[in-house]
């Protein structure tokens, strides 16, 4: 069974007509770089990125970088890689080199929008990591789920309902532990309404899923309209402050951009590494993927298909409720009605450009709120591309890696099939 | 095997078949009814049930009468119920005192005014008649099609942008044009998960969430950028030339138009195409059982494509239904998320086109009612939602309704449909 799927996988990454077609795509981006970028840009002009973020004090100067050389050369390394993917071929790096290719590109867009102006980089990546946050929280919450062979498109509802209970709970008690305490129960709550339906009832999993969504949609626009709007004193919790950590936030650029956040970032990275660890290196993890992968067997080996299951939905829920309190009292802190507009989706979609793995869920993550905050950004610099474009971008990106161009995913072969004992 | 192990199975059987199975053919007219329908009705009746809990365990007066006087708290939370409930009917359905006081003064403004709960019943179920068409055509041919939204918006797009830029025409063509425009944009956006899948294998789960999202930020930047009214700085769409108005039958306030008749009428076409046409065979065969349907000789690519093509076009009839009925123009966030309540209508109508018009307009009126209960009761409207999830999760999970109501368990049984994954293959 798995040495079946890794062969494919071998086979797909090296064959020759995918060589010749990502040799082409690295082309068209030094084209697309040269084309749009390069000559479009000021001669002589410059760009200055900021590296450091909003709120710290550094004489740090800023990177400046003269902007049309700087394209030129992106432009011919890019071409320079694609000549070397058609004749030669990168093999089984191809999918890195795509990703380098990639970063290119886009850092050689930032270079054109901010030629003759200066950039913020270090805000801008401090603002992806945090809009990659529950990105990655929820992506690792359907990985939980989807490993043990349950699809869980219920993460949207689980935030939304933890985002309302952790401010809810954080206002009334004055404790914003007790906050996010509850924003975990509530995603615990509705992902035991998923398992119960998706597995004891062998409810359609995705029905199950949608009934959750809709249901948490109607009762936080019901208690936030009934209760929240007119007390304005139940909906004020307050949020995590930023913890600094000595020595580490002193290192130049990346200190403050990845070690003066708030809990909500560092325990994002500690389940990140807990759950990579947990799913490939102990018996939990693999009884668990086996339950995912083919639950008969693992049935037959004498591991406990229901039980396994339950359990890692119910994991995923906390994990979910965990990353709809950031919204909360993570964030905002406040409660607005449909205020994860869709996030919970694009988790799904980071899970599976993620590969169903934890570090691939956040690279996704960071990918999908480095388009979100960028989007932000380019109204600042006045750059006429309508922001609503990058915002699309995830979902592009999404349906382009589901439909198998940069090489299929490797699913759980069970994901979404419920499992009745004979 | 003890009895309650037997039982699992039975359960397990339910799914997508369940809801669309037809009832037994042997028994009497009457008992098939009841099979048909028992499940549907204890369903709605429990999520009422449901809702007035909720109503009650959110009565501020029942907390503050609880300290003194328990039996009083309960008594004024009944009391609200009674209240709300009451508003619901009389919002939606009408008040008969005052439909027969009306009818007694001979008051043609008072008369429309009474008669308006119903025809504005009816007209808020129209958009939930096609959508909910869109996702049981889906269902029937075995593709679950979550993009109605999505296809709902882009349906709305172009239907709006031949309502406002074309003008000169008769009615007649106008109207035609502008609703075919929009049926055309909803097939594109049902044929790309459609096309996706059937050649890629990319699940249209995914899909149609995606394009959702892509839809509705090109809505948003079409109305802030080409489509703007120009002599405005909101995002909304010039309003449309009166020749692609829908016509109306009665004066203000009644807003009641010609949609609900095209709905119906559509829903029919629904149903001779899929029961009565060879086409129509086809894909419900692909739908139950793809392999069979290949060894049959039947397209599958094609099939895939054609359903979702078609999924989506009804879709885009339910946006193109507001633009041309009632809005008169393209406005961000028009849409009440009727694309994601149809996927709760196309369940609870067991995917059959009777039904499906059936479930819309219970919830058209539900809908209707709510604003006035909000308004009488200061019920949040969004209590509609969450009944709507209560009876979706009992449709969705009939052994719980069974367990409740100790009702026998169903005498066929069928192969149950479930969802492959994302990756499709």
């Amino acid at each position: 069974m798995t040495t079946t799927v890794i062969e494919r996988k071998e086979v797909e990454l090296i064959s020759p007509t995918r060589k010749r077609v990502m040799g082409i795509v690295f082309l068209l981006f030094g084209a697309a770089i040269w084309l749009l970028f390069s000559r479009t840009v000021e001669a002589g002009s410059t760009t200055s990125f900021g590296l450091v973020p909003g709120g710290f004090e550094s004489n740090l100067p800023d990177w400046i970088l003269p902007a049309p050389v700087t394209l030129n050369v992106l432009a011919f390394a890019s071409v320079f890689l694609g000549g070397y993917q058609v004749i030669r071929g990168f093999g089984r790096r191809t999918n890195t080199v795509l990703g380098l290719v990639a970063g290119f590109f886009v850092f050689g867009f930032l270079t054109w929008a901010a030629a003759g102006k200066s950039m913020n980089l270090a805000g801008l990546l401090n603002t992806t990591l945090n809009k990659a946050v529950p990105l990655t929280l929820g992506a690792m919450s359907g990985v939980l789920c989807e490993r043990a062979g349950v699809v869980n498109i219920a993460i949207e509802g689980m935030m939304l309902a933890a985002a309302m209970l952790a401010s809810l709970v954080g206002s009334t008690t004055g404790s914003l532990w007790l906050g996010l305490l509850a924003g975990i129960l509530t995603g615990v709550l509705l992902a035991l309404v998923h398992a119960i339906l998706s597995i004891k009832y062998v409810t359609d999993q995705i029905i199950s899923g949608v009934v959750i969504n809709i249901f948490a949609g109607g009762i936080t626009a019901f208690v936030s309209a009934k209760f929240l709007q007119p007390n304005a004193a139940l909906n004020d919790p307050g949020i995590f402050q930023p913890i600094e950590i000595p020595l580490l936030v002193k290192i130049p650029v990346i200190g403050p951009i990845f070690f003066a956040n708030n809990l909500f970032i560092y325990a994002m990275f500690i389940f990140m590494i807990a759950l990579h660890i947990g799913l490939f290196y102990t018996r939990w993890g693999l009884r668990l993927r086996s339950v995912g992968e083919h639950p008969k067997a693992a049935d037959t080996l004498g591991i406990n298909v229901f039980r396994t299951r339950y359990m890692a939905v119910l994991l995923g829920g906390a994990m979910a409720g965990f990353a709809g309190a950031y919204f909360t009292i993570g964030s905002v802190g406040r409660f607005d009605e449909f205020m994860t507009a869709g996030r919970g989706f694009i988790s799904l979609a980071a899970m599976i450009f993620g590969n169903w793995t934890p570090f691939g869920s956040f690279g996704a993550g960071l990918l999908f709120g480095f388009a979100d905050s960028l989007a932000s950004k380019l109204a600042i610099l006045g750059v006429q591309i309508p922001s609503e474009f990058l915002l699309m971008t995830p979902y592009i990106v999404t349906m382009i890696v589901l439909a198998g161009v940069v090489g299929r995913g490797q699913m759980p072969a069970a994901d979404g099939q419920p499992y009745e004992k004979e | 095997m003890s009895e309650e192990e037997k039982k699992k199975p039975e359960a397990g059987k339910v799914l997508l078949e369940e809801l669309t199975r037809g009832p037994d053919k042997r028994a009497s007219i009457w008992r098939r009814a009841w099979q048909t329908l028992s499940i549907p009705l204890l369903a709605i009746i429990s999520g009422l049930i449901l809702g007035a809990i909720l109503i009650i365990a959110s009565s501020q007066e029942l907390y503050s009468l609880w300290s003194t006087s328990p039996w009083e708290a309960i008594k004024a939370g009944w009391m609200e119920v009674r209240v709300s409930y009451g508003a619901l009917f009389s919002g939606s359905i009408g008040d008969p005192a005052r439909i027969i006081a009306a009818l007694q003064s001979g008051d043609d403004l008072e008369i429309r005014r009474a008669f308006n709960p119903i025809l504005e019943s009816l007209t808020a179920s129209t958009p939930f008649i096609f959508g909910a068409l869109a996702v049981a055509l889906g269902f029937r041919t075995g593709l679950f099609n979550i993009g109605a939204e999505g296809q709902l918006f882009v349906g709305a797009i172009c239907s709006a942008f031949v309502g406002y830029s074309i003008t000169g025409l008769p009615a007649i063509i106008h109207i035609p044009l502008a609703l075919g425009a929009g049926a055309l944009g909803g097939a594109l956006w049902g044929f790309i998960p459609g096309w996706l899948k059937a050649k890629t294998g990319g699940h249209e789960v995914i899909n149609t969430i995606m394009l959702n999202y892509i839809a509705i930020r090109l809505s948003d930047w079409l109305l802030t950028g080409p489509m703007q009214r120009p002599d405005s700085f909101n995002p909304i769409s010039p309003t449309i030339a009166d020749s692609a108005k829908l016509p109306k039958f009665f004066a203000d306030p009644i807003r009641f138009h010609l949609g609900f008749f095209i709905a119906l009428g559509v829903a029919w076409l629904v149903y001779w195409f899929l029961f009565k046409t060879r086409w129509g065979f086809d894909l419900r065969s692909v739908g139950s059982n793809p392999h069979a349907a290949r060894y049959a000789g039947m397209n599958i690519v094609a099939s895939t494509v054609l359903a979702m093509s078609l999924s989506g076009a009804l879709a885009g009839l339910a946006g193109t239904n507001e633009v041309l009925g009632l809005n008169h123009n393209l406005a961000q966030a028009f849409s009440a998320g009727y694309g994601f309540d149809s996927i709760a209508l196309a369940l609870l109508g067991r995917s059959h086109p009777a039904g499906v018009v059936l479930a819309s307009l219970l919830f058209g009126t539900l809908r209707t009612g709510a604003l006035r209960m909000q308004v009488a009761a200061q019920i949040p409207i969004d209590i509609i939602t969450v009944i709507q999830a209560f009876i979706l999760a009992f449709i969705a999970a009939p052994a719980i309704i069974r367990t409740i109501y100790r009702l026998r368990d169903p005498d066929i049984e069928e192969e149950a449909v479930t969802i492959r994954g994302w990756g499709g293959d």
